[in-house]
Order: structure tokens, then sequence, then C-alpha cells
């Protein structure tokens, strides 16, 4: 689907991107980064409207820096920002879109009636937009990026100023862009977290430089450890140790927390039913991720969370521990 | 909102690399687009007709569609006056000449640049919709190219309407048939080089900024001052009686250079003080070089202005 060679994008005073190499395979690829990580740059690029300052890319294999229009003809592009005017209704403005995409004018009407309706938007799709709320609005944006049925649709965070439940929703959406229609997507968020569960594959990258690139199963392998706390006595928690060991997780003790690896779905089923056998009480279960910069460890080195990160790579302060915990499973 | 995507976003994680595009099973109410993409060159029309449409307000809101339509009307009225006159006054000839009207309505034709330049141009970097349309088949010179031509076309219509009310008026009240084709061929083209120096120049303008107010303002004060200013000048030379210095002086204002092109190249009288046109050939030649190069160099500013607009 994607491919950059080496590709690196330099600014007077920054360099947005640095030698970046990935392939993106068909799917969904959750692109993962910090703010200023290079994400919005990389895609500009992409869309062959930024030239690269060196290295090469292509897109469906057609070369970012000939085949431009050819690529935005088969592309979709989903902004990070607003770009909706407020006195045009959603139907009007993405017929619109859709003719700048090459339809011809009938097809074009039936077809955004068609993805609205895939975006979830019914009624509302002939008033004027000025009056729609943010996740009405991320639908529409979305419509425009899909409405002539692309190959690949690239979505700059679509999550933005989302409520939780907007956020599934959207999540949801973008999962069906490819498991019902079959288009690829490349998706970008500062979270880790909300990519692991859309995405086939993750790529992350920060200060424009990759740090990682692999299957989101892996991913999970590495970066999801499940914390367990149970009520206070030491041999039930050894006893939940042994148990747990013995059904073949790897997992480590610290206090009265089990740090246990995630090593699939069944993870937590096992966790809840060793200590439901032992008739512990459960004090509570909470997944637990790593900061992003963290990722710079390799799978050996990271069965030491506590361990020095090395003074080279500062998360800083845009990188906020807390954003990126996981959810908490009631006992 | 609506329950389906809520369904499948509790969905359990995504299995590693889901069903390939093809499996159509899972493809329930999505279909695939098979049509044909007409890319580039459709995609730039697309846009041309839609901002020819929004300058008269088609296709957008009711109140948008008030203000051009009172100029239009505004334009043409007195052209049907000039023509019921003559008819039923049996006058031998028009009482204006096709070259002098759009000089005499300038008022309206300003108005009409100044009002719908930005509603064309500033809409779209204050919404930000223009890295949308750079996300399409079409690149940045089909996005000014478009705009320009919708906005002079616009401009045109406005112009050229009242032109043909005049001719039809002037058939129909029996004027000589040559003498009328001539003049009205004469009026369109000089209302062909007026639509395109105002769509540049109003463009430019509105392009500067996304705050439309302000837009409208500046294309305002452009062609007002300029045009005050041209003409108070010309006036103390008139009191002169420095006539080749009023001729000259046209070239610093866009409705008076359209005046002096029209007066030494299409045989018009000058609306200049003591109808002084341009003095010499070579005053002649400036007015069109003035002519085309603000046009051109408007252009060249528009592409500039969105050489960095992009995707940011
Ligand atoms: N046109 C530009 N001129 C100069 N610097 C730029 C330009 N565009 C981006 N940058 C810089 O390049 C870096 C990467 O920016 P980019 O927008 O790609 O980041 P991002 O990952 O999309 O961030 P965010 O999460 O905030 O959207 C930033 O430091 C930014 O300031
Ligand atoms: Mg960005």
């Amino acid at each position: 689907m994607i491919a950059t060679e080496s590709l690196s994008k330099r600014y007077p005073r920054v360099t947005a991107l640095d030698r970046l190499t990935v392939d993106v395979t068909p799917g969904v690829t959750g692109l993962v980064g910090a703010n200023g990580a290079g994400k919005s740059t990389l895609i500009k690029i992409l869309l062959g409207l930024a030239p690269a300052s060196e290295g090469r890319a292509a897109v469906l294999g057609l070369d970012v820096a000939t085949a431009g229009p050819r690529i935005r003809s088969l592309v979709g592009y989903m902004p990070e920002h607003d770009c909706l005017p407020p006195d045009v209704s959603a139907t009007e403005f993405v017929v619109h879109m859709a003719r700048m995409s090459g339809l011809p004018p009938a097809a074009a009407r039936e077809r955004t009636a068609d993805t609205l309706r895939h975006v979830g938007l019914y009624e509302e799709r002939y008033r004027p937009m000025g009056g729609y709320s943010t996740g009405m609005k991320q639908r529409v944006k979305l419509a425009q990026a899909l409405v002539h049925d692309p190959k690949l649709v690239l979505l700059d965070e679509p999550t933005n100023g989302l409520d939780p439940v907007g956020r599934d929703e959207m999540l949801g959406l973008i999962r069906r862009v490819w498991t019902d229609f079959g288009i690829s997507v490349l998706v970008t968020s500062h979270l880790l977290g909300e990519l692991e569960r859309t995405s086939d594959h993750i790529v992350v990258i920060d200060g424009g430089k990759l740090l990682r690139a692999s299957s989101t199963s892996d991913f999970t392998k590495v970066t999801g450890s499940l914390a367990v706390e149970v009520t206070d006595r030491e041999d039930e928690l050894l006893d939940l140790l042994d148990l747990l060991t013995a059904a073949g997780l790897k997992l480590r003790r610290s206090g009265h927390l089990l740090q246990v690896d995630i090593a699939d779905e069944d993870t937590y089923d096992v966790v809840r039913d060793a200590v439901a056998g032992l008739g512990v009480g459960l004090v509570r279960m909470e997944q637990r991720r790593h900061r992003i910069a963290e990722l710079f460890i390799d799978p050996e080195s990271a069965d030491d969370p506590a361990g020095d990160h090395g003074p080279d790579h500062d998360p800083g302060p845009r990188h906020d521990p807390d954003q990126e915990g996981g959810s908490s499973v009631a006992a | 909102m609506s329950q389906p995507d809520a369904a499948t976003a509790a969905a359990p994680p995504p299995e590693p690399s889901a069903a390939p595009p093809t499996d159509v099973i899972h493809n329930i109410g999505y279909r695939a687009y098979e049509g044909p993409r007409l890319g580039r060159g459709y995609a730039r029309l697309s846009l041309f007709s839609q901002s020819l449409r929004g300058a008269y307000g088609l296709g957008r809101s009711a109140k948008s569609k008030v203000l051009p339509m009172i100029l239009l009307g505004v334009m043409c009225a007195p052209a049907l006056i000039m023509v019921a006159v003559t008819i039923f006054t049996h006058m031998n000839r028009l009482p204006v000449q096709y070259t002098r009207y759009a000089v005499l309505l300038q008022a309206v034709i300003t108005l009409f640049a100044a009002s719908q330049a930005p509603q064309s141009v500033s809409r779209d970097l204050r919404f930000k919709t223009t890295p949308l349309y750079f996300s399409r088949p079409i690149e940045r010179i089909d996005y000014v190219a478009a705009k320009y031509a919708a906005l002079a076309t616009a401009l045109f219509l406005l112009t050229a309407l009242p032109l043909v009310i005049l001719y039809v008026g002037a058939l129909l009240a029996k004027l000589g048939f040559a003498h009328q084709t001539a003049g009205f061929a004469k009026g369109l083209v000089s209302a062909l080089l007026l639509s395109v120096l105002f769509a540049g120049i109003s463009l430019v303008i509105a392009a500067v900024t996304p705050r439309r107010g302000f837009g409208v303002a500046a294309v305002i004060a452009v062609f007002v001052i300029s045009y005050a200013a041209v003409s108070s000048v010309q006036g103390v030379a008139m009191s002169q009686e420095r006539y080749d210095v009023i001729g000259w002086l046209g070239v610093f204002s866009p409705i008076t250079v359209i005046d002096g092109f029209q007066t030494w190249f299409l045989g018009a009288t000058s609306a200049f003080p003591h109808a002084a046109g341009p003095p010499s050939a070579v005053a002649g030649l400036v007015y069109l070089l003035v002519l085309f190069g603000v046009a051109a160099a408007c252009f060249g500013l528009l592409m500039r202005r969105y050489r960095k607009v992009g995707l940011s």
C-alpha cells in the first residue's frame, strides 16, 4: 500500500521526518506519535503535496514525486482540522467533493447518499453543517474521504475532540472501513491505546524517526501487561504466582502487585479464574501500557519496566503516562 | 448516535490481517465504485461551475442569493428603461454607447466583485476547505484557474446581460442593424476584458485574508480610492488644460484602464474629462500592456498565494 525509503523532510528549523523507512500492508495501520512527531507531514508527502527533502515514497505503487494527481484520485484524506463550510449541507458538500475526485454527477449523488448512510448520518444530512456536533462533523469528514471509493484512506487524528463514546464509534467505523468496505486505512493518533484495538499493524514514530513497526499482536505482547493486586496475604500471592506460571504466563512480582504480561485475549480469563479458584479477593486488575518513548526498549530489557531508560530519551511533558494507562477491570 | 456503530465498536479486537477486500460476504450494503474516474480536467470544471453558481448564491443559502440577484437587477434596470424610452419615443439611437454602459454602472460592478470574490476564496481559507481541494486530483494551477475563470464569468454575465438587453431593444426599435451589431460586439469585448481585470484584482485582495469582511472592504477601497484619485487628478489637469495628462492618468485605476483601452482600440468615446483618451499610439499600447499585465500579474500572485497552503 505504502512504502517509504529513507524519507526525510526538513523545515528550516525542524526535521519533521528523519530517514523514515516503513512498509504499510493492506489492512488498518495505526500511525502513532506524540504532537510534532511528523504524522501529518508524512501524510502530506504521501499525497504528493509536499516534496520530500530526501528519500522516496510510493503509494499504491505510484511514486509520490511524480504521480501526485493519480495517487490523489485513488486515495482518500481526512484532515485533522475542521474543514467544513458551515452554511452548506453535508449532502451538498460531499457531492461536490465526490465530483472533485472525478465522479460524474449522477454517481457523485448516489455515492454520497450511500456513504453518508454508512457513516451513520441520516436526516441531518440536509441541514447546514454549522449546526452539527463534533461527532457528526467527524463523520462527514470521513464520508468525504470515502465517497469516491478509494483504495486507501489516510485519516489524520479522526478521534480528535470526541468523547469516549464518540471515540469508540469512530474507531468501530474505521475498523469497518477495512473489514466491510475493503478499503485500507492509515490512521494517526497520539494514543497508542486507542489504535491497538483498531489496527492490524502499528507504526510508532517520534521526532520523525521510526521507533517501531510491527503487527498489533506483537505489540500487545511487549507493551501490554496486567497489574494484579489481591488482598494482602503472602501465601495466596505465592500460590497465585505458581498457578499463573504453571498456566504458561510470564509474570513477575513487585511488592504485592503481580505484573502479568498479556499474551493474548485469554490472559484476562486465566488470571480471573486463577484468582477465583484460590478464593482470594481481587483488589484490582488493571491493564498497563507503556509510554510511547518506552518502546525504545527491546522486548528483552522490557522485562524490567522500572529499569532506567537511559538519558537520551526524555519522554518530556507531552507524554502523559496517565493518558496511556489502560482501563480497569472491575473485580 | 446510531446503534450499528456502537455495536461494532464493542466487537473484540481485530484478528491480525482481516478479510481480504474481495471477501464480499462481509460487504453487506457496501457497493464498490466501478464507474469512470474523470480526473483532473473534470475536477477543475466542477470547481469552476460550483464557484460560478456560488457567485450568484446558487447551491447556497437563500440569504446568499439576495445581494447578487439585487445587483444583477440594478445592473439591468437602466438598460430596460433606456430600451423602453428608445422604442416609445422613436429615437434614432440608443441613449448610451454599449461601451459606456459598464463605466456608468461601475459602482454596481465593484460591489459585485467586492462581495463575491471573498465569498469565493476567503471562505475556503477561513473554513480550511482548501486543503481538501488539494487532496483531490487537481493541482494548484487548477484551483486558481477555476476560481479566476468563475469570477470573471460571473462578472461577464453581470456586464454583458444589460448589453444584450440594449441590443435586443435596439433591434426592436429598428435601429441600424450593422451599426448596432458592431457596437454590441465592441461592448462585449470590453465587458469581457473588464470582467477579467476586475476578477483578478478582487481575487488577489480577497485571497490575502480569511476574514470575509476585510476582503469586502479592501476590494471596495482599492477600486473606489484609485478611481477617485485618478478622477480628481484628471480634474486638476483639466483645469490646466493638460489633456494629454488626462489621457495618461487613466492607467492608474481599473475602470479607467478599460475606458482608455476601449477608447483607443474600439473607437469608444472616453468618459474622461474632455473625452481625452490615450493621447498617442504609445499611450494606447501602454493601456493594452497594463490591462493584460495586471491580469497576468494577478494570476501569478494567486499562484504564489496558494504555494504554501497545501495541507497545513
Ligand atoms: N510548514 C511547516 N513549516 C515548518 N515546520 C513545520 C511545518 N509543518 C510542520 N512543521 C514542523 O514539523 C514537525 C512535525 O509536524 P507534524 O504536523 O507532521 O506533526 P504531527 O505528528 O502531525 O503532530 P500533531 O499530533 O500535533 O498533529 C513539527 O515540529 C512542526 O512544527
Ligand atoms: Mg498532525
